[in-house]
């Protein structure tokens, strides 16, 4: 039995001439029962007219009301493009006073064999033969042959924004009908189409999965249905007209008809402009909706971790130049492909807190880096799984080695960041002087704290930065002489602080620099990062 | 490691004015400095600097310069003979050192006001004049009609022997 009453019977008598499957009157009647959807359509149709015909006999009693019912008929005859024959069901119905049951079951059978064989008006077939088994089967082949790791799943579903206007076109239709009764039907409480369909839809897929939760609202695993509707598009653009601050123009080719921007447009219509422009009720579609491939999206997962680099030649990114690639291989292809695999995901963003040159090694501790794992076919590892794909990466290549492989939080992106402008980092430098140097010559450099230096943007990437002066400290340095050109020279600095430019002076734009200390020219062989000061990750005990 | 990938390219006689010679050091990113090329007259002959005016004229200086952002914004638009700055020495003599290339001016030097001296000691590194940026696409052809080092050395040890012979 449905949960209808009274005052619904007006919208459904109105509803079903227009052209409303069965399902979208029961949203119209604001049904919140999920299990009445479920009913096969056709069931559905049928208690929807035995409760109007109920109405019928009561109406046809009192003169009064059948002859305005008999007016309401006639417009509705005139209005509705069933092949339905108004003057017999009028005849039918003034005979019908005694003969209530015969008469219902043969208007029955006269409006079930429309009813079945029109697209809705409304749902353009979503709620009618777009939800049902094949559907369900669909889903579930497109989830199964994704081959995904997962609990629960949540179904999403976008739907054509025309529906938006077919609904609206529809609501209008019956809100003078149930104005007239001294009744209120707010928009807003009739249910959606896409909750409908999620009602109905949601315990078939979780039945053809074999039991896996379909949740409501929350799940890392999405599966996305989309409909369109070709026949229809053009129901929206009588709205740019009249509406025109809500449709932007896009940059990209995409329609300006969103579903967000027709919602917005039909919250501001007046409804005498809106009925106009749009007929009301709908125009009859001939064809249902085009239902597209299935779309399965994991929520990404983030592996964070440490990574040395023992390799002078190895650029952090890809080297691409032209379509050409310029050096073979990089940081973040190296650690990422093991794990892309192990993880099974479609691609990566990989970060770091903070990055070298092609020609500087990573030493100490490493350098914090994080990486956005995207669409993970697989998701669950265990501690004991990461460390196994921490040896897997460390086995792959001798030019870079990770440590402190795990698992973290998209918040974790942001301390990672973090780092980079507030922590320190430690270098070790091999410095050439042009004029002969003694030990003596370099020791005062150990005594030196604090040291603040103002350096303009560097030449060699002055072409992709804007030009500016930062200040930077170095906070301490120390030296370890080799020969009478060369030594070491340790320092830590600030994060940010361009070593190479402090020690040849970059055309003296980095200010003080070695040269100008030691009083000779000064350049740099070779550069290595001892540590990068940044508590994070937090450290996985071997 | 770090000063390396810079080739030098040299202008001769700029305007016809003998010995003239610029020097531009270029970067593999495209970046151009300007310098004094070793056989310019301002270093010869042991001149001293009275004074380097970088208002060319009564409507531009190029102390003025301002860029903004990655794109540079802002940045006077050079063409290859466009001055950069008005040298004078103390001896009176006057030269103008020009663009040499067509580009965005980036900065010119102004460690060179307070500091003229080092115009003369290092005009390589520290006494530069001017950073130009060129265009993207002109970032090769700027450089075709300018020598390499070795057509340069060649060419002026071309110029002393003439410079020795009788008139």
């Amino acid at each position: 039995m449905l949960p209808l009453k009274e005052k619904d019977k007006p919208i459904i008598q109105k509803l079903l001439s227009a052209g409303c499957c069965a399902r979208c009157i029961l949203r119209f009647c604001c049904v919140s029962v999920q299990a009445a959807y479920r009913k096969p359509p056709e069931e559905t149709l049928e208690e929807l007219q035995i409760f109007i015909n109920d109405t019928k006999n009561d109406k046809c009693q009192d003169s009064v009301a059948l002859d305005s019912t008999d007016e309401y008929k006639s417009k509705d005859a005139a209005e509705s493009e069933t092949s339905e024959d108004p003057p017999n069901k009028r005849a039918k119905l003034e005979t019908s006073i005694t003969d209530a049951q015969s008469e219902e079951g043969a208007a029955a059978v006269v409006k079930l064999k429309d009813g079945d064989s029109r697209v809705c008006v409304v749902c353009l077939g979503i709620l009618q033969e777009l939800c049902g088994t094949t559907q369900a089967v669909k889903i579930t082949e497109a989830v199964k042959a994704g081959n995904y790791e997962f609990d629960t799943l949540v179904l999403s579903v976008s739907l054509p924004a025309q529906l938006c206007v077919r609904e609206h076109s529809c609501w209008l239709h019956v809100k003078k009908e149930v104005r007239e009764k001294g009744l209120v039907l707010n928009k807003d409480d009739v249910i959606q189409v896409k909750e409908a369909f999620k009602w109905i839809m949601q315990g078939m897929v979780a039945k053809e999965l074999g039991g896996i939760a379909v949740v409501t609202k929350v799940s890392p695993f999405e599966v996305s249905v989309e409909f369109t509707h070709s026949e229809t598009d053009a129901d929206c653009h009588f709205l740019a007209a009249t509406c025109p601050d809500c449709f932007k123009p896009t940059k990209n080719k995409q329609s300006v008809f969103t579903r967000m921007a027709v919602v917005k447009a039909l919250e501001k219509i007046p409804d005498g402009k809106f009925l106009k422009h749009y007929p009301c009720p709908p125009k009859q579609p001939t064809s249902s909706c085009s239902p597209q491939e299935v779309q399965c999206l994991r929520v990404s997962v983030f592996v964070a971790g440490r990574y040395n680099k023992f390799c002078r030649s190895l650029p952090q990114t890809p080297w691409v130049i032209d379509g050409e690639r310029r050096m073979e291989s990089s940081v973040e292809e190296l650690i990422a492909a093991p794990i892309l695999s192990a993880f099974r995901a479609d691609g990566f963003n990989f970060s770091s807190s903070g990055r070298e040159d092609v020609d500087v090694r990573t030493l100490g501790n490493g350098r914090p880096f994080a990486m956005e794992l995207l669409n993970p076919h697989k998701s669950r590892f265990s501690k004991e799984q990461m460390k196994q794909l921490q040896e897997t990466i460390n086995q792959s290549s001798d030019k870079i080695k990770v440590r402190d492989l795990q698992i973290v939080t998209r918040e974790a992106m942001s301390r990672m960041k973090e780092g980079e402008e507030e922590k320190t980092k430690s270098y070790t430098a091999l410095v050439w002087t042009q004029k002969p140097i003694q030990r003596e010559d370099i020791s005062f450099i150990d005594d030196i704290k604090d040291l603040t230096l103002d350096q303009k943007t560097p030449l060699r990437v002055l072409h992709r930065r804007a030009l500016a002066v930062r200040q930077r400290a170095i906070h301490s340095m120390s030296t370890r002489f080799l020969d009478s050109h060369h030594f070491y020279l340790r320092l830590k600095t600030q994060a940010g602080t361009y070593i190479k430019e402090f020690v040849h002076g970059d055309f003296g734009r980095t200010n003080p620099n070695l040269c100008q200390l030691l009083k000779t020219d000064t350049d740099i062989l070779e550069l290595d990062v001892e540590s990068v000061d940044v508590d994070w990750p937090p450290p996985v005990p071997e | 490691m770090s000063r390396t990938p810079f080739f030098h390219f040299l202008f001769l006689d700029m305007k016809g004015k003998p010995c003239e010679d610029h020097c531009i050091l270029q970067h593999s990113n495209r970046i151009c400095v300007i310098t004094l090329a070793e056989t310019h007259p301002i270093l010869q002959n042991g001149r001293t600097i009275k004074c380097i005016n970088y208002q060319i004229s009564n409507g531009c200086s190029r102390l003025k310069n301002k860029v903004s952002g990655k794109s540079k914004r802002g940045g006077q638009f050079l063409t290859d003979f466009a001055p950069l700055c008005r040298i004078t020495c103390t001896d009176e003599t006057e030269y103008t050192i020009y663009s040499c290339i067509r580009g965005r001016l980036l900065e010119v030097n102004e460690n060179i006001l307070e500091t003229p001296n080092l115009l003369l000691e290092k005009p390589s590194t520290e006494g530069y004049i001017a950073v130009i940026l060129p265009k993207f696409e002109e970032s090769k052809s700027i450089t075709e009609n300018l020598l390499n080092r070795d057509e340069f050395e060649n060419i002026i040890s071309k110029r002393s022997s003439a410079q020795s012979q009788p008139s």
